[in-house]
């Protein structure tokens, strides 16, 4: 077991910048997500700390030992596929038995130590099986024991759960979840999907056209993200622009936005905040006249009801304004009414305009 | 109804004339080695009397032994030269790859009759003349580009991340190649090798070109011998070949279902 350290990887394909001088610390034991749209550089930086392709500069580091010129091979990591990539010629026993296989370790103690990673994997019985008489979620099981039977020292998931259906995929992020805790590996993990990543991991990492956009925990970046990109790509964000006035935005129609949360920036420049649809109250009337409160006046355009919420939007000044609301049971808005939206300042982020 | 009865029928019918028109000749060729008249006179009398003299044909059998030789020896070639060739086209990219892969398909398409006069030329020009030996060459200068065909064809179905998968768990080269990229292909190479093994037995052009007197194959003894007078010896060991060929194709094809298995 090792932490992974990445310093200044530069990596292009042709004129396509595919990392742009990413730094990340991956911390020993600590579960990461690699988060970013198609493109991002996400896989690609996980197929560098794999070692099936190296950097043009950078240093990569497992476990204080550098690595960047080291084939893949050599690297002692283990590695789920997207589409899993079982040895459709073995059975699952000796695809989970391949890795120590080619060790040279004895037979005694390769059947032990595959019966102990499939047990860990709730698969003891399917040892005989071949991976076609598998499902989805069974196959995926058997990756992750094959990745981590070797004891690597680190454990890399190109989006393992990208394949299954919704249900499942639940369970296995729990599932995956238990089996990192109880062996305790580095994990990165590479995902398209905002929820797995909040969800699953100690820290996220946030991609975007090969360059590292933000870092930290999922509620730090939840809460203080740093551009308007890292706001809208995890979870869902209103962004207002506006001038700055050092603490908040002036909008363009006068109204002032006060920001409790983000950068301090100099008066007059171009600045946006951003603020969750969940953080905004919604009322009629009046609404709660509070000069700590940020209020603004607009129109219910649009209601989608989803059981046990409810998601308005609302249109002002040519912006729509989404709101979500709790099922309490209480207030029911329908389209077409004047509406009174307010928040406090503490959930306002204040975010450079780049 | 009565029009799709009737297609039917036509249907059935094509089909057993086609396969006639494929085995008829071959099955009154093997019925004719075992009559008694030379000149294919009925009634027909049973009788093995050409297989017995078969074995007293020194030439025939010496011929046959080359035949064997040159095909067994041409396929393990053709099949190693052949699935590597394969594999680096598979895992490399390289100047000139596209071209060199546009290259291995003409010489499939060039008649025979032009490829053994060029190579009557060149081993000549250099010094390695007629015989055994040239006529081996030019069979894997042959078969070669059969199996690099099949065996890539094959390998279009195999998906990447498996050598990737198998090198991430410290398999070297020769281990992600051994134990999980050859299993894939196999049935590809099998066919390759039975294609590669059908083009040096059944070669006649190259070999009648590049073989001498008393150092040839079995089809330019074939011929030979028809030139001089046929005899029912040729039925017979024409039926033995038929025989152990099909034999052998119906064996491989219960045991590889040719691009089957997924």
């Amino acid at each position: 077991m090792a932490g992974v350290q990445v310093s200044n990887l530069s990596r292009s394909f042709g004129a396509h910048k595919a990392l742009d001088d990413v730094s990340i610390d991956f911390a020993d034991g600590g579960f990461y997500a690699l988060l970013g749209p198609s493109g991002s550089g996400k896989t690609t930086l996980l197929r560098q700390i794999a070692g099936f392709d190296f950097p043009d500069t950078g240093r990569i580091a497992i476990g204080g030992e550098s690595v960047e010129r080291v084939p893949v091979e050599k690297r002692r990591i283990g590695m789920v596929f997207q589409n899993y990539a079982l040895f459709p010629n073995m059975s699952v026993a000796d695809n989970v038995a391949f890795g120590l296989s080619v060790r040279g370790e004895v037979k005694a103690v390769i059947a032990a130590e595959v019966q102990r990673a499939l047990d860990l994997v709730q698969l003891g019985k399917l040892g005989s099986r071949r991976p076609h008489q598998l499902s989805g979620g069974q196959r995926q099981r058997v990756a992750l024991a094959r990745a981590i039977v070797t004891k690597p020292r680190v454990l890399l998931l190109d989006e393992p759960l990208g394949a299954l259906d919704k249900a499942l995929r639940v369970d296995m992020q729990i599932e995956l979840k238990r089996i990192q805790r109880e062996i305790g590996i580095t994990t990165i993990f590479v995902t398209h999907d905002q929820e797995e990543a909040l969800t699953m991991s100690d820290r996220i990492g946030i991609l975007r056209e090969g360059r590292l956009v933000q870092e930290g925990p999922p509620e730090e970046i939840y809460d203080s993200p740093k551009s308007e990109f890292a706001a809208t790509f995890l979870g869902d964000a209103n962004i207002l622009r506006g001038d700055t006035t050092g603490t908040g935005i002036r909008l363009p129609d006068g109204t002032a936005i006060a920001a409790g949360a983000g950068v301090s920036l100099a008066a007059g420049t171009k600045a946006s905040c951003a603020v969750r649809p969940e953080r905004i109250r919604i009322a009629t009337g009046d609404g709660i006249a509070d000069h700590n409160t940020n209020m603004l006046k607009g129109q219910v355009s649009k209601r989608i009801f989803a059981g046990n919420n409810s998601t308005y939007f609302v249109e002002r000044d040519s912006q729509t304004i989404k709101v979500i609301v709790q099922n309490t049971g209480i207030e029911r808005l329908a389209e077409g009414q004047e509406v009174v939206l307010s928040w406090s300042p503490e959930s306002t982020v204040l975010i450079a305009v780049s | 109804m009565a029009t799709t009865r009737i297609l039917e029928w036509l249907g059935r019918l094509y089909i057993w004339l086609l396969l006639a028109f494929l085995y008829l000749p071959i099955i009154i060729m093997a019925l004719m080695s075992f009559n008694v008249s030379p000149f294919y006179q009925l009634p027909f009398e049973w009788t093995t009397e050409w297989y017995a003299a078969l074995w007293q044909n020194e030439q025939l059998i010496s011929a046959t032994r080359n035949s064997l030789e040159i095909a067994i020896i041409t396929t393990i070639i053709c099949v190693v030269l052949g699935s590597a060739a394969s594999l680096a086209l598979f895992r490399y990219d390289f100047r000139g790859k596209k071209f060199l892969q546009a290259l291995l398909f003409p010489p499939i398409a060039i008649p025979w009759l032009i490829t053994g006069t060029a190579m009557l030329i060149f081993f000549f020009g250099v010094g390695i003349g007629r015989g055994l030996f040239a006529i081996l060459l030019g069979h894997v200068a042959l078969a070669l580009p059969y199996v690099i065909v099949v065996v890539s064809a094959r390998l279009q179905t195999f998906a990447p991340e498996l050598e990737e998968a198998a090198r991430s768990l410290g398999a070297n080269q020769w281990q992600v190649t051994r134990r999980v990229t050859l299993p894939w292909i196999m049935p590809g190479v099998i066919a390759g090798g039975l294609f590669a093994f059908a083009v040096s037995f059944d070669q006649f052009v190259v070999s009648y070109f590049l073989s001498t007197p008393g150092q040839t194959t079995l089809p330019v003894e074939i011929y030979a011998a028809i030139r001089k007078g046929f005899t029912p010896e040729i039925n017979a060991v024409s039926t033995i070949i038929i025989v152990v060929s099909m034999a052998l194709m119906l064996l491989t094809a219960r045991f590889f279902k040719f691009g089957g298995e997924k």
